[in-house]
């Protein structure tokens, strides 16, 4: 195994023998003349977001806070959902609780297994960022969010964002994610719009493997 | 050097020519690449600092390319340092053994695959089938292309060359749904229902990846179905190839690739879904990680000074659904996994000029440049293209010996040479031409040349030499 590592790496040396050594100890960083921030105002951010997420043809709702638990209920009516998944650490104030006809199951301390999670209805999940620019939700596994197999088995994902949770455009997320990479590397998954393909004639379909439907709550 | 394919292609304008009497491929093709490339002119325009991020990610490849020891060492040191495992593969032989020896050794039969180019450029999926192991495709397009035993003909969109109805007829056979309509929808749920079995139960997941990150060991596959997340997070184990030019130095470059990636490839403002996992993470997805680094003759590509800037490829295709020559003939026409002018570049580089089916590909090109227009990373492709005529000339004279420097067209490539360096010849031999072409020149054009000059006409028609030239006409001005 060494030997093809010290041939590749002899190989690239011998390949690159036009480049001054020292080039790489002068580390010349890149230009970066694009925008790294986006200047917009809070509402324009929140617009716009809603706005994208739309355009994935996903439901989005902006909401006060108070009336969450009431819209996650019609949504739940309106999609036959009977199952619902919430990963640990959620905010008890968000759940659907005694409510008939829905279950919630639980993930942790015992883990839900993956039977158990393809027979569910939906899940209900925060999230860690969100981008305007794209219509993006930012998921890192952090408390709210789960395992990365939660929102993925589930048929319809249900992800409440809050207004401050909102940046602008893409570098701003990729920043605010680099501190928690480097210090313990988490797995990251961006969510633009439900699960989609555009395989046959690039006809785009909505709904492939992962979650078919998806739902924003925008909460202020 | 085991980087060539051991199945003799032929040469691009021998089979382009039997694609081109392809009506049916020839209409699926150009309303697949008309539809996504209006829509990617659509997001790109609104975008006030493409081209400012094209020239970083442009700069940032550079600097990956000029110094891949270093960032080579650094990825490896990473991913170990996550608790992933680091495999080095000079060919495909190396890789495809690396990972059929792990999998063998867990036991299993049968994989589930993320879409990958460079799997199918080892030729994975068989050297996984030799030893009884299953892979099964799992991207809509590419399970489409395997359940047809047929080969992908583009790099975002391998099944582009078939039509729905074709699908239809397809799954119907072997999925055993006579109910199936050919709505793209229910192909899709079609999909949706044989696969989800197989993830639910599946060991050993394989991808490729989009990017991996030196400084910090992540590595990033970006998809659209949820296929991807799937064999990402379902198996126990993950094995992800990777070619060695797809490091990024920083997590902080992911800003500039994920916005030039989906705009140029799938013309969204992003995609669907976008992975990126560092190691392994205690409680989430795969226990066991094992990253395969794979040369295959990437290290040729780099040793090319004027052709390394084709190593800066992030596969998103746009040079495909732009360029003329690919709209006509489709991707089976370039024989390779990589098709289009960036395949035209890529291909020869990596399998060598020796290989003639490769060494023809740079004539694939009418160098009209669109595709330098669209690249994310500004990959001078026709530069490159023209880097390579050179070379297979150069190539044909050294491997032809005595009989290359006497070959007809050779000499008169130096005659013409010689002409065009003096003026009194040059005006000679025009008026020489002005009577020699009377023969050929049929309603204003010269479309067909006799004997060996054949060739000059055999792709496009010549503008004869008119009858007065501009230095005549500027004398008789004055």
């Amino acid at each position: 195994m060494s030997t093809s590592r010290e041939e590749i790496l002899k190989r690239v040396r011998t390949a690159l023998k036009d480049v001054p050594d020292d080039e790489g100890a002068r580390n010349q960083p890149a230009d970066r003349g694009y925008r790294r921030e986006s200047r917009m105002s809070t509402e324009d951010r929140v617009r716009q977001f809603a706005e994208h997420v739309n355009e994935y043809n996903a439901r989005v709702t902006r909401l006060k806070e108070s009336e969450l638990v009431e819209s996650i209920i019609a949504s739940c009516a309106r999609e036959n959902v009977s199952k619902l998944v919430v990963p640990a650490g959620i905010n008890e104030n968000w759940l659907p609780r005694d409510q008939a006809g829905l279950t919630l199951l639980q993930d942790g301390p015992e883990p839900l297994s993956y039977q158990q999670l393809d027979e569910s209805d939906a899940v209900l999940t925060g999230c860690y960022l969100a981008v305007a620019q794209t219509g993006t939700i930012v998921l890192n596994g952090g408390a709210g969010q789960g395992r990365r197999v939660l929102t993925l088995l589930p048929d319809f994902h249900l992800c409440i964002v809050r207004t401050d949770q909102i940046v602008g455009i893409v570098p701003e997320a990729f920043s605010g994610l680099d501190k928690l990479v480097k210090e313990s590397g988490p797995p990251i998954t961006l969510i633009s719009g439900p699960s989609a393909t555009s395989d046959i004639e690039l006809d785009r379909v909505e709904g492939v493997h992962g979650p078919r439907r998806l739902e924003v709550f925008i909460v202020d | 050097m085991n980087t060539k394919s051991t199945t003799k292609h032929p040469k691009f304008e021998k089979s382009a020519r039997s694609y081109l009497d392809n009506s049916q491929l020839r209409r699926n093709i150009r309303h697949a690449t008309t539809t996504i490339c209006e829509k990617r002119k659509a997001v790109v325009e609104e975008m006030p600092d493409w081209e400012e991020l094209r020239e970083s990610g442009r700069q940032v490849k550079e600097k990956v390319m000029r110094n891949l020891d270093r960032y080579l060492l650094q990825l490896e040191e990473s991913v170990q340092k996550a608790g992933g495992v680091v495999h080095w593969a000079r060919d495909a032989d190396d890789a495809n053994r690396i990972i059929v020896d792990l999998v063998k050794q867990k036991g299993e039969s049968e994989v589930v695959k993320v879409k990958s180019i460079t799997t199918d450029e080892i030729g994975l999926n068989k050297a996984l089938a030799e030893e009884e192991i299953v892979a099964l495709e799992t991207d809509l397009a590419e399970l489409i292309v395997q359940m047809a035993g047929d080969e992908p003909s583009h790099i975002l969109v391998p099944a582009i060359h078939k039509n729905r109805s074709e699908i239809r007829e397809l799954f119907r056979e072997k999925l055993g749904d006579l109910e199936l309509s050919d709505k793209p929808a229910e192909l899709a749920d079609a999909a949706r229902l044989y696969l989800r079995k197989k993830f639910l139960s599946a060991k050993i997941g394989i991808s490729g990846g989009n990017f991996a990150v030196a400084e910090t060991g992540t590595v990033s596959v970006v998809e659209s179905e949820g296929n991807g997340r799937m064999c990402i997070t379902l198996p126990d184990t993950l094995i992800s190839v990777l070619g060695i030019e797809k490091i990024i130095p920083t997590w902080q470059d992911f800003e500039v690739f994920m916005q030039l990636l989906p705009r140029s490839s799938t013309a969204e403002r992003m995609n669907p879904y976008n992975n990126f996992w560092t190691g392994v993470t205690e409680g989430d997805g795969p226990q066991e990680f094992h990253l395969v680094l794979l040369d295959n003759g990437r290290t040729n590509v780099l040793a090319d000074e004027a052709g390394r800037q084709t190593l800066h490829c992030i596969r998103c295709s746009a040079c495909l659904n732009v360029c003329p020559v690919y709209e006509r003939t489709g991707g089976h026409a370039y024989h390779s996994v990589y098709p289009g002018p960036i395949g035209a570049i890529l291909t020869p580089q990596l399998r060598g000029l020796e290989d003639e089916s490769a060494a023809s590909l740079p004539y694939a090109s009418s160098l009209c440049g669109a595709c330098y227009e669209v690249c994310p990373v500004k990959i001078n492709i026709p530069d490159v293209l023209v880097h390579l005529r050179g070379k297979v000339v150069a190539q044909k004279k050294r491997s032809g010996g005595f009989r290359a420097k006497t070959d007809p067209e050779h000499i008169a490539m130096r005659m013409m040479a010689r002409t065009f360096r003096s003026r009194s010849r040059y005006e000679r031999a025009q008026k020489f031409a002005r009577v020699g072409q009377r023969l050929f020149v049929r309603d204003g054009v010269i479309s067909k040349l006799p004997g060996r000059l054949s060739g000059w006409t055999a792709m496009r028609d010549l503008k004869p030499i008119p009858r007065q030239s501009f230095r005549d006409w500027w004398r008789v001005r004055s």
